[in-house]
Formats: C-alpha cells, sequence, structure tokens
C-alpha cells in the first residue's frame, strides 16, 4: 500500500491544470466571437455611428428592472445631419482624442478609468449641462476652456486646459453622444437625465 | 560659437562625470557587496531588482503626489496634473513588479536547468533596450504628457489606456525585449534539464507575452476596445502573473525550507488548475457594464466567486510548508516576507476581490475608490510581497550567504520595514474602502450617479477625510521603503556567521 493515492499524484494534478486551462481558454474564445458580434457598431447593443443625429435618451424600464438607452427622433449635432462615413469620422476624432489627452486618467470611461472627476458613460445625457438648448455650446467651451469654464460643483477640482482644438471638442462630443447610447445592462443605475421631468 | 564656452561646458561635464564616478565608488566601497558570489544570470537578475526598486520609488512618489491633489487640488495644477501623476503611479507600479518577476527567472534560471543560460549576452542587452526605453517613455509622460487627437500621438506620446498607456513604439519593444528573455529561457532549459518548474514557466510565460499583443490595436468602438483592454489587465494580473509568481514561490519555498520537489510540483500542479479554471472566464467581471452581452453577468459573477479559492490553497501551501518545517530557516526577512505575501494575496485579491465582484453589488462599486481599495491591497499583497521576499532571497546570496536571523543586531529596520509597508498599505485600503461605501452609497444608490452626484459625495466629509487618512497612510508607506532599501544595502554586512544550509526534507 505504498501508492500515492490518486488526488496527491503529480501526473494527476498535471493533467488536470493541462485540461483545465485549456478548457476555460476555449470556452472564452467561444463566448468571445460571439461578444464581438453582438457588440460590433451597428448591433443592437452598440448602436451605429449615425446615431449621433438621434434624440438619446436612458430611461428606467419598470419590467427590465434597470435603466435603458432610449433612441428617439432627429436631434442632430451641432444641427447638422451625418452620414455613418461621416459619423464614424467625427466620433473616431474624438474617440482618439479622449485617449491623447489622456481622460482615463482622471475620469472613468464605462466605469474604467481613474476615480479623480466624473464618470463620463452618460455624461452626454447629465443634467449638469443644464438644459438641452445650450449643452452643445456649453460642451465645447468647456473642453476648449476648462479653466474659464469650471465646473467644479464646490469641489475646487478643475480640469486642466489640455489644448482641445474646436474640432477636436466637437469629436468628444459626438463621441460621448454615441457612448451614451450603449447599452451597458443598466449601468449607472438610478441616474436622471437631462431629459427627465422633475 | 565662443569655444570657450563650449570647452567650459565639456569641461564641466567631465567633472561631472569624475564625480559621480568617484560617488559610485564610495557607494560601492560603503555596500561591500562582493559580485563574485552571484552567476552570470544573477548578476543579471540583481540589475533587474536595482531598477525595480527604483520604480517603486517612482510608484510611491508619485502616488503620493496624486493623493496630495486629492486634498489641495490646485497644488501642481497644470503643471503636473493628476492624470499624469496616476498614470505614472500606476505605470511604474506595473514595470516595477515585471522587472522583479523576470529579475526572479533570470536568477533562479541557473539553478533549476542546471546549466549556464543560454544567450545571456543577448539578455544583457535587452535589458538595457527596456531599461532605455522606460526612461524615455516616463521623461515623455512627464514633459510632453498629451498630443492632438491624432495617430501620432498614440505611436509617441501615450495611447491613454489605463495601466498600458506606454505608447505604441513602446509596446513594440517591450514584446521583442519578451522574446528575448523567453528565448533565454526556454533555450536554457532545452540545453539542461525541464522540470515542472520549468514547464508551468514556459508556457505561463507565452500566455503572459501573446496577451500583451491583445492590448496593442486601437479602436474606435470603446466596447471592443475594453473587451481586449482587459484580456491584458486582467488574464495578467489574475491568471498568468498569479502563475507566474506560484513559480517563483515553488523556487523559493524549496529554496528556503527545503521543502520537497514532489510537494512543491504537485501543489503547483492544483493551483494552476485552479487558478486558470477560476480566473479565465472570472475576466468576465469586467464585462459586466461595457456594453457586452447579458450572459456575462452569470459567468463572470460564478467564476470570479471561485477565484479566492486558488488564494486559500497557496495560503494553505504556505503556512503547511513553514510549519512542517517548523519556520528553521536562514533567511527570517524573506520568510517573513513569504507569509505577507500568501495573506496579502488571499485578503487583497481574494477577500477584496470577492467583496464587490457580484453585478448585484458590483452595480454600484463599480468605477468608485472600492476599486482603488482593492487594487492597493492586491498589488501590494500578491506582488510587492513576493518581490521583496525574492530580493532578501538575492541580498543573502549576494553577500555569501550569511546568516539572516531575527535576533541580528540591525533586524529591527527589516522588521519595522515590514511593519510600516503592510500597516502603511492597509490603512491606505481601509481609508479607500470607507471612501468606496461612502460613493456607492451616496453618489450611486441615491443621486444615481449624475456628475452633481459624483461631487456631492466627493465633497462629503467622510469622504474628504478618508483622502486624508490615505495620504496619512501613503506617507508611512514610504517610511517604510526608505527603511526597507537602508535594510536591502546594509543587512547581513559584517555577519561572518553561515546560513545553514538548507537541506530537502
Amino acid at each position: 500500500m505504498d501508492e500515492t493515492p490518486l488526488w496527491a499524484s503529480e501526473s494527476f494534478w498535471k493533467k488536470t491544470a493541462i485540461w483545465v486551462t485549456a478548457g476555460s481558454f476555449l470556452v472564452l474564445v467561444v463566448l468571445t466571437f460571439d461578444s464581438l458580434s453582438k457588440t460590433s457598431a451597428g448591433s443592437k447593443r452598440v448602436p451605429a455611428y449615425a446615431v449621433i443625429n438621434k434624440k438619446i435618451d436612458y430611461q428606467y424600464d419598470k419590467e427590465l428592472h434597470k435603466s435603458m438607452p432610449v433612441i428617439g427622433e432627429n436631434e442632430f449635432l451641432f444641427g447638422k445631419e451625418y452620414s455613418e462615413e461621416e459619423a464614424l469620422q467625427l466620433v473616431d476624432l474624438g474617440k482618439k482624442t479622449t485617449q491623447a489627452k489622456n481622460c482615463m486618467n482622471c475620469h472613468t470611461l464605462l466605469g474604467n478609468g481613474a476615480y479623480y472627476a466624473p464618470d463620463l458613460t452618460k455624461a452626454w445625457l447629465d443634467k449638469g449641462w443644464i438644459s438641452k438648448d445650450i449643452r452643445e455650446d456649453m460642451m465645447v467651451k468647456f473642453l476648449m476652456d476648462p479653466e474659464k469654464n469650471a465646473r467644479t460643483f464646490g469641489s475646487n477640482r478643475k480640469m486642466p486646459n489640455l489644448k482641445i482644438t474646436e474640432q477636436e471638442a466637437k469629436g468628444i462630443i459626438a463621441f460621448l453622444k454615441w457612448m451614451s447610447s450603449i447599452d451597458t445592462n443598466g449601468f449607472p443605475y438610478n441616474f436622471k437625465t437631462i431629459e427627465a421631468e422633475e | 560659437m565662443n569655444t570657450s564656452g563650449l570647452n567650459g561646458l565639456m569641461q564641466n561635464a567631465a567633472a561631472l562625470g569624475e564625480k559621480s564616478r568617484a560617488c559610485l565608488n564610495d557607494f560601492k566601497a560603503w555596500v561591500q557587496l562582493d559580485s563574485t558570489n552571484l552567476s552570470d544570470g544573477q548578476q543579471l537578475a540583481v540589475k533587474y531588482f536595482t531598477v525595480a526598486v527604483i520604480l517603486f520609488f517612482a510608484q510611491i512618489l508619485f502616488g503620493l503626489l496624486a493623493a496630495t491633489q486629492f486634498i489641495y487640488p490646485s497644488f501642481l495644477y497644470e503643471i503636473l496634473d493628476f492624470n499624469v501623476n496616476r498614470m505614472i503611479h500606476i505605470n511604474a507600479m506595473i514595470v516595477w513588479m515585471l522587472y522583479g518577476f523576470i529579475g526572479c527567472v533570470y536568477w533562479f534560471l541557473e539553478d533549476e536547468s542546471g546549466t549556464e543560460i543560454v544567450g545571456l549576452k543577448l539578455g544583457n542587452i535587452a535589458f538595457w533596450v527596456l531599461t532605455v526605453a522606460v526612461t524615455v517613455v516616463v521623461l515623455v509622460y512627464l514633459l510632453v504628457q498629451i498630443g492632438p487627437g491624432k495617430d501620432s500621438s498614440l505611436w509617441f506620446i501615450n495611447e491613454g489606456r489605463e495601466y498600458i498607456e506606454a505608447p505604441r513604439w513602446a509596446d513594440i519593444g517591450i514584446v521583442v525585449v519578451m522574446l528575448i528573455f523567453f528565448y533565454n529561457v526556454v533555450a536554457t532549459f532545452s540545453k539542461g534539464k525541464w522540470s515542472g518548474i520549468a514547464g508551468v514557466l514556459t508556457l505561463d510565460l507565452v500566455a503572459l507575452a501573446g496577451l500583451y499583443v491583445a492590448g496593442m490595436f486601437y479602436m474606435t468602438n470603446i466596447t471592443h476596445e475594453q473587451y481586449w483592454w482587459w484580456w491584458v489587465i486582467h488574464l495578467w494580473v489574475e491568471a498568468t502573473w498569479e502563475v507566474l509568481v506560484g513559480v517563483i514561490m515553488a523556487w523559493s519555498l524549496m529554496k528556503l525550507l527545503g521543502v520537497r520537489r514532489k510537494i512543491i510540483q504537485t501543489w503547483l500542479y492544483i493551483e494552476v488548475a485552479l487558478m486558470f479554471g477560476s480566473g479565465i472566464l472570472g475576466l468576465g467581471h469586467h464585462y459586466f457594464w461595457i456594453g457586452t452581452p447579458e450572459y456575462w453577468l452569470t459567468i463572470g459573477g460564478f467564476f470570479s466567486a471561485l477565484e479566492p479559492i486558488p488564494l486559500v490553497a497557496m495560503v494553505v501551501h504556505a503556512v503547511y510548508d513553514s510549519g512542517t518545517h517548523a519556520f528553521k530557516n536562514g533567511n527570517h526577512p524573506a520568510l517573513a516576507w513569504i507569509i505577507a505575501q500568501a495573506f496579502g494575496n488571499f485578503f487583497g485579491a481574494g477577500v477584496w476581490g470577492f467583496m464587490h465582484t457580484l453585478p448585484q453589488i458590483n452595480l454600484y462599486t463599480h468605477g468608485t475608490q472600492w476599486s482603488a481599495s482593492h487594487g492597493h491591497l492586491a498589488f501590494f499583497g500578491a506582488y510587492a510581497t513576493i518581490n521583496i521576499a525574492f530580493f532578501y532571497l538575492a541580498i543573502q546570496h549576494w553577500r555569501g550567504d550569511v546568516w539572516m536571523g531575527g535576533g541580528s543586531q540591525n533586524a529591527w529596520r527589516w522588521k519595522w520595514a515590514l511593519g510600516l509597508l503592510n500597516g502603511g498599505v492597509l490603512g491606505m485600503t481601509i481609508a479607500l474602502l470607507i471612501a468606496g461605501y461612502e460613493q456607492s452609497f451616496i453618489e450611486r444608490a441615491v443621486e444615481g450617479s449624475t456628475w452633481g452626484g459624483y461631487f456631492t459625495a466627493q465633497n462629503h466629509p467622510s469622504f474628504q477625510s478618508a483622502m486624508v487618512w490615505r495620504l496619512f497612510f501613503g506617507g508611512m508607506t514610504f517610511a517604510g521603503f526608505i527603511l526597507l532599501v537602508w535594510d536591502l544595502l546594509t543587512i547581513g554586512k559584517g555577519e561572518t556567521r553561515k546560513a545553514p544550509e538548507v537541506v530537502e526534507t
């Protein structure tokens, strides 16, 4: 009875480690294909970039017990209707600018990033822009000169001037508007948009 | 052009060079480390360790600057803004830990394979290439900081993606250096002998290097971009890094306590099975809110709830091995840090991770100081500790395998360093946890995550005082670091007793 029992056998655990790792990885690869196809721009969860031509809202769905993006009728950005190609270009400029300006090391995007400044997931819909009539103008001015147009909510934390050009600012706003239309499974919870009645 | 001015400048430069050389020689005379005690691979390893410690210093320094800005927002405003400090804080951390791991592998490669390192010259060149690249990247972070919204900014300044901000050119450099490192490892084991540890290490390095490539692409679609970004971050720190630490720990326990190889390797396989079995699909906990399908709520919740299990196993492993060998060993600080690793990994990564990993709670904690609390304890507990333990193993050998016991004359230094570092990080963790709770309730649940809600929570007295406590404990961590460096440079100096030889039992 000098044999090593199975549970203490080196070769048993070696095989287990290999099979478990390979199996898990295979499942991940399959799920990755599925997730990427379900989240390409133009899918149900992640709208096409031309969604920036539409009114976007985020409303609580009682049946689903979570908030969902609601895409409404036409509501052009900067008074212009963009083709899908033009919208892609503008959102792309905005996305690239958010990376080149290192936004993510103060803000969070989709909840990921740093915690020194507010989340940008639904920034387009935030009540902080006071009213829809002045929102676009206010956002452009804020992004281009955040010091002068500071919005610190009593915190004394000011966004630094990141030398954002007007075109880049418009790109960022298009990117934020598009991002606010993504179905994020109800994150953030209990968010009251600029559209909501008091 | 005024030639006398130029000559003066060159004379000054020469004088400066002379002076720094003299300083270096004085330093070498003071530390009295005898490099003839080291093998060729170990000489390369200590270069990696040296840079790791310097970057560890940078991590703490820039963390302190960022922490100060939470309390005094105008501090260094538009000179070194929060985003720059925070980026260097987390990048320095990732890079120093990688330097530490690479150093550990070079350290034991000859011993484990039973032969000299193949392609060591190339490995040495790779070290200098990587170090110069890291220096340039940090200088650009500090001096250039940001660029226009163009591809060139992502190629040459920074990619603006948390943890892997390094510009694209550096990404490519990192991959090349990793390939050289990988070549050293595989070619050496092939020439010498393979072992269970060698096999796990090799496969893990394939995954580690391969995953980095997943994070090297720009995408407009932020859901896709974050999907791949998490492949790198999560599958590094919650899977491949953990296994790498398992390998380093396995070798260390054999050397330190004389644990039998058969036991060590069986444990290592169990850990790999548990770690990858829970960690690979545990990736799903990052896919709750980024636009990805709902099934991730179930998969991510389930598998990430399993993630603490391997960490419990690692605690059992470390404590069991120490107990059966009655804690008998000739390097007390190293063993103390190994025990700190087992518990720090379990609490930081396991408990703190589990506390906010289920989607039902993560809906409120995601993107708050909760994550920062978890991040501080987990990275320190899982990765800083094992590197520090290994630094002590290395310095002991460098000193000529002298006795490093708890009763030695200057042992208070390592004990206080251990206490201050662990206490400091734990204090920061608790302070951030309180801030995170407050944010989850006030900003998220009550105020509904608006900007107004965010600032209501940030301005709350309990948040504000938590930030003060965090800075205080950051200072304590810094004090611990200074003491640690002093101790590493002086421990065992003048000690004549040899450490008892470790025999496998």
